[in-house]
């Protein structure tokens, strides 16, 4: 891969395993400025890990990582908080960082949450809370965002507008985006490259090539890529349990 | 005015109140009830050996827990054992070594109650010194530390994805909860010391909405709880912690009764 000062993070042949077990491995990828990368794949596929390894989250891993920049905003998967702490919407917001209230409220009205500021965030629904992970993210206007499956619990509608405003951050801040989906046509205008993994990186390439292609088939069916094509190839390798690939 | 050892007492556990507070919150946010008991248990083996050397009775306890401390940590690191087991582990062991070594120490007139349950009688002007500068020192490095403490407490991957390096102020809280149980040793006494941190600050945590709020009301019921036990330990004759951590009991029940109000009020 080509490096620029645009590269805001870098992923050398990354891997991360527990207890001899890869959760992911051999992965590289690289997030521009004003890109958005997306990390699609099936259930175990090693795509939170993947984030977290560019993240810094997980250290003890095999290849290596470069990050250019230490703005970052994230939105886990799972989150969960402890109700033995009482929270508002207002403290989470300035949970790593001081903000302004005007910085807040902005970020709570571009995910359309402003009115459950004063809240308690245990109070929230799924869908809110995911609006509210969200506007923290975005509010500190970070160089590189990692977006973990951020509209989960969001109804299809708001979904929609939620990759909508993704793609308007990504341009406004010229920020880079990390987003994890498991559901490639719904973040497809919104991406500029995709990488599929399953325990490994299966294909990569622009949204409508990953669609088209076999290994992507193969991982999620005939049905998640006919709107685009009939293109076929032999699927020609397995993967076994170890994270292994085995050729046919 | 520090003649009177009364008015001693009270500004010593005005001290330590302010102090506890703050602390009792995070020990309750994060679930460190049973790891503030192990380190006041290992702080009599620190108050035998400050008697048997010589030694300033505060520093050799802080000396004392943060090594339990630590090898706590390396103990989770290197065996398979539950974290519980291994607090209990820690606690008992270091009691009964601290008892054993009493044994020994016959030679010295030791007064264990006022070492298990705190004595007013005992507080010293140095103490007060220890106290006030201590708590001082302790709440600086608390605040300093407070964003990424807080943030990791809300969620670790978020604080460390973001930059906020929260295992350094792990460790760190680690050694202010040592700090704080060697100035309070005197006052409330081992046994007793973790209900003063986390008595208060789950009073407060019935009262309030915000994580700011419950600080703050930990510190007044910390402060109230000292007040009520000691005069209460003065008019009874009764032994000073356990005056103390009474009181905030009463205050703690009180609090319930403002939860029921507060369900009644919303029905």
């Amino acid at each position: 891969m080509r490096d620029n000062q645009n590269t805001l993070v870098k992923l050398n042949e990354a891997g991360f395993r527990v207890n001899n077990k890869w959760l992911v491995r051999g992965v590289s990828l690289k997030v521009e400025k004003g890109k958005i990368v997306t990390l699609i794949g099936p259930n175990g596929s090693g795509k939170s890990t993947t984030a977290k390894i560019a993240l810094g989250i997980y250290k003890k891993i095999d290849g290596s990582v470069e990050r250019s920049t230490d703005k970052i905003g994230y939105v886990p998967q799972k989150i969960s908080i402890d109700w033995t702490l009482p929270l508002r919407v207002y403290d989470f917001m300035v949970l790593t960082e001081n903000l302004n209230e005007k910085t807040i409220d902005e970020a709570l009205s571009l995910t359309g949450v402003t009115h459950l500021k004063s809240k308690n965030l245990g109070d929230l629904s799924g869908g809110e809370f995911q609006r509210v992970l969200l506007a923290r993210a975005i509010s500190k206007k970070p160089e590189l965002l990692v977006l973990d499956e951020p509209v989960q619990g969001v109804d299809f509608t708001g979904e929609i507008a939620l990759y909508e405003l993704i793609k308007k951050i990504s341009d406004e801040l010229n920020c880079g985006i990390l987003l994890i989906s498991h559901d490639l046509h719904t973040v497809m205008s919104a991406t500029d490259h995709v990488v599929c993994l399953n325990g490994h990186v299966c294909c990569s390439g622009s949204p409508i090539d990953v669609a088209k292609n076999n290994e992507y088939k193969a991982l999620f069916g005939e049905q998640a890529s006919q709107i685009l094509s009939r293109y076929e190839h032999k699927h020609d390798h397995v993967h076994t349990s170890e994270g292994e690939i085995k050729k046919n | 005015m520090f003649d009177d050892f009364f008015i001693r007492a009270l500004v010593a556990g005005i001290g330590v109140a302010i102090v506890t507070g703050p602390l009792g919150c995070f020990v309750i946010w994060r679930r460190l009830s049973y790891f503030g008991d192990t380190l006041s248990h290992s702080a009599l083996l620190g108050v035998t050996l400050a008697y048997s050397m010589e030694f300033n009775i505060a520093f050799s306890v802080f000396i004392i827990s943060s090594l339990i401390a630590l090898t706590l940590i390396q103990l989770q690191k290197r065996t398979n054992l539950p974290g519980d087991a291994l607090l209990g582990l820690l606690a008992h062991s270091s009691l009964a070594v601290g008892l054993v070594v009493i044994g020994f120490l016959s030679f010295i007139r030791f007064d264990i109650m006022g070492l298990l349950f705190g004595d007013i009688l005992a507080v010293t002007v140095n103490d007060l010194l220890i106290i006030w500068i201590g708590g001082a020192l302790i709440l600086l490095v608390l605040k300093l530390i407070w964003r990424p403490l807080f943030a990791s407490t809300v969620n670790y991957e978020l604080a460390e994805a973001e930059g906020l390096n929260p295992d350094r102020a792990k460790a760190i809280f680690t050694i202010l909860m040592a700090a704080i149980i060697a100035i309070s040793i005197k006052m409330v006494g081992l046994l007793l010391i973790t209900g003063m941190l986390i008595i208060p600050a789950a009073m407060a945590r019935n009262i309030s909405s915000s994580p700011q709020k419950m600080v703050i009301y930990s510190i007044i019921g910390g402060l109230l709880s000292v007040i009520l036990g000691l005069f209460s330990s003065l008019e009874f004759n009764t032994a000073s912690g356990p005056s103390i951590i009474a009181a905030s009991l009463f205050l703690f029940i009180l609090s319930l009764l403002n939860i029921k109000q507060s369900i009644k009020l919303k029905n």
